[in-house]
């Protein structure tokens, strides 16, 4: 793969939580075979053991930053932090979805999560192990930028933020009484119900 | 009578928003809705602490992290979020999931706090366990995809997504 000027780092997250030996052997079986790149993979508490790729387990939150920002090609689970910090950062991100049915999540959103987000500029979607290869290659030549907005649709911000501003705090006796346009509380019931 | 009612309210202070979120993806999603809560006091609770420098100069407080497949932990979470809640007593509470966050919802709304979940953008064709039971107990419950909203026989409410 070093034919491709764009891709001379590539890191390889698998998130906060769960192991994801699929994703890992596959990319320590990638790594043998490409000269001259430099992966660095985050393998959570997967078994597999690489071999041809620097790895650990966790690393911080700052650092996965700076991982994220130095690498030219990220890969990892359809997670959404994975995919958000790599379009929040400009850097093409290729993703392979966790399936439950290997045990690899609790559900199988990643799966629902890749199908929206395959074909977004900078995403590239892998659906399993053997499609990697192929997958990254296109990923690499994809150094186009895939930047983002560093905040949520204004929409949203503004949906939040009226919210929260209607929120108004009183006192009574030393009694602390918040309610929301002259509303109160009121104890637990559905969301919906008002 | 404003007066009066002055004396009593005691001070004006901004609104004290705890803005929660699991780390990872969940936490990435939080970060973005940042600007809703400009102006107002908050301090950020998450399941790990080096998220700290980026919501500086704002407090981070790091929870235990919890899930339906590890119950002794999320006891764990439960509990260091009660005593969270007790002590802080926020205003508003805000969570883009998952299980600390919806327990922190539960609790803040008990000790009279009004609550916003923003369910993630990662649950494309059903709500999160958590986001659906968070319909409960949030004043405002919002999920992240349109057709969503529009197939919910609860209200869940559609405002935008975070990209």
């Amino acid at each position: 793969m070093s034919e491709i000027p764009a891709m001379k780092r590539v890191f390889v997250t698998v998130g906060t939580q769960l192991a994801f030996d699929r994703l890992i052997e596959a990319m320590d079986a990638w790594a043998a075979t490409a000269e001259g790149v430099e992966v660095f993979a985050q393998i959570g508490p997967s078994d597999y053991q690489p071999r041809h790729m620097a790895f650990k387990g966790f690393v911080t939150p700052g650092h996965c930053h700076s991982a994220m920002s130095a690498a030219d090609v990220i890969v990892g689970h359809a997670g959404m932090g994975t995919i958000l910090g790599s379009l929040e950062l400009g850097k093409p991100v290729l993703v392979m979805p966790r399936l439950e049915a290997k045990g690899e999540h609790r559900s199988d959103h990643q799966v629902a999560t890749a199908k929206r987000f395959d074909g977004r500029p900078g995403v590239t979607v892998a659906w399993d192990e053997s499609a990697l290869p192929g997958a990254l290659a296109a990923a690499g030549e994809r150094a186009a930028r895939a930047g983002i907005e560093p905040t949520a649709d204004p929409e949203l911000i503004d949906a939040i933020g009226g919210f929260i501003r209607s929120v108004k705090r009183s006192r009574f006796l030393g009694h602390r009484r918040i309610t929301t346009d002259g509303r109160d509380a009121g104890g637990l019931r559905p969301a919906g119900s008002q | 009578m404003d007066k009066a009612q002055a004396i009593l309210n005691g001070p004006d202070r901004p609104t004290k928003v705890m803005a929660i979120a699991s780390a990872g993806g969940h936490f990435v999603q939080l970060l973005r809705c940042r600007p809703a809560w400009s102006g107002c006091e908050v301090f950020y609770v998450s399941t790990d602490a080096g998220y700290a420098p980026m919501v500086e100069p704002h407090r981070l407080i790091e929870v235990t992290d919890g899930n339906r497949k590890a119950p002794i932990k999320m006891l764990r979470s439960a509990c260091h979020l009660a005593a969270i809640v007790w002590k802080e007593r926020p205003d508003v509470v805000f969570s883009t999931g998952a299980a600390p966050g919806l327990i922190a919802l539960v609790l803040g709304r008990a000790l009279g706090a009004r609550t916003v979940w923003l369910d993630s953008i990662a649950n494309v064709e059903k709500m999160s366990l958590s986001g659906r039971l968070a319909g409960w107990v949030a004043d405002l419950w919002l999920t992240q995809w349109s057709d969503l909203a529009k197939k919910s026989t609860r209200g869940v409410r559609y405002a935008g997504a975070v990209v």
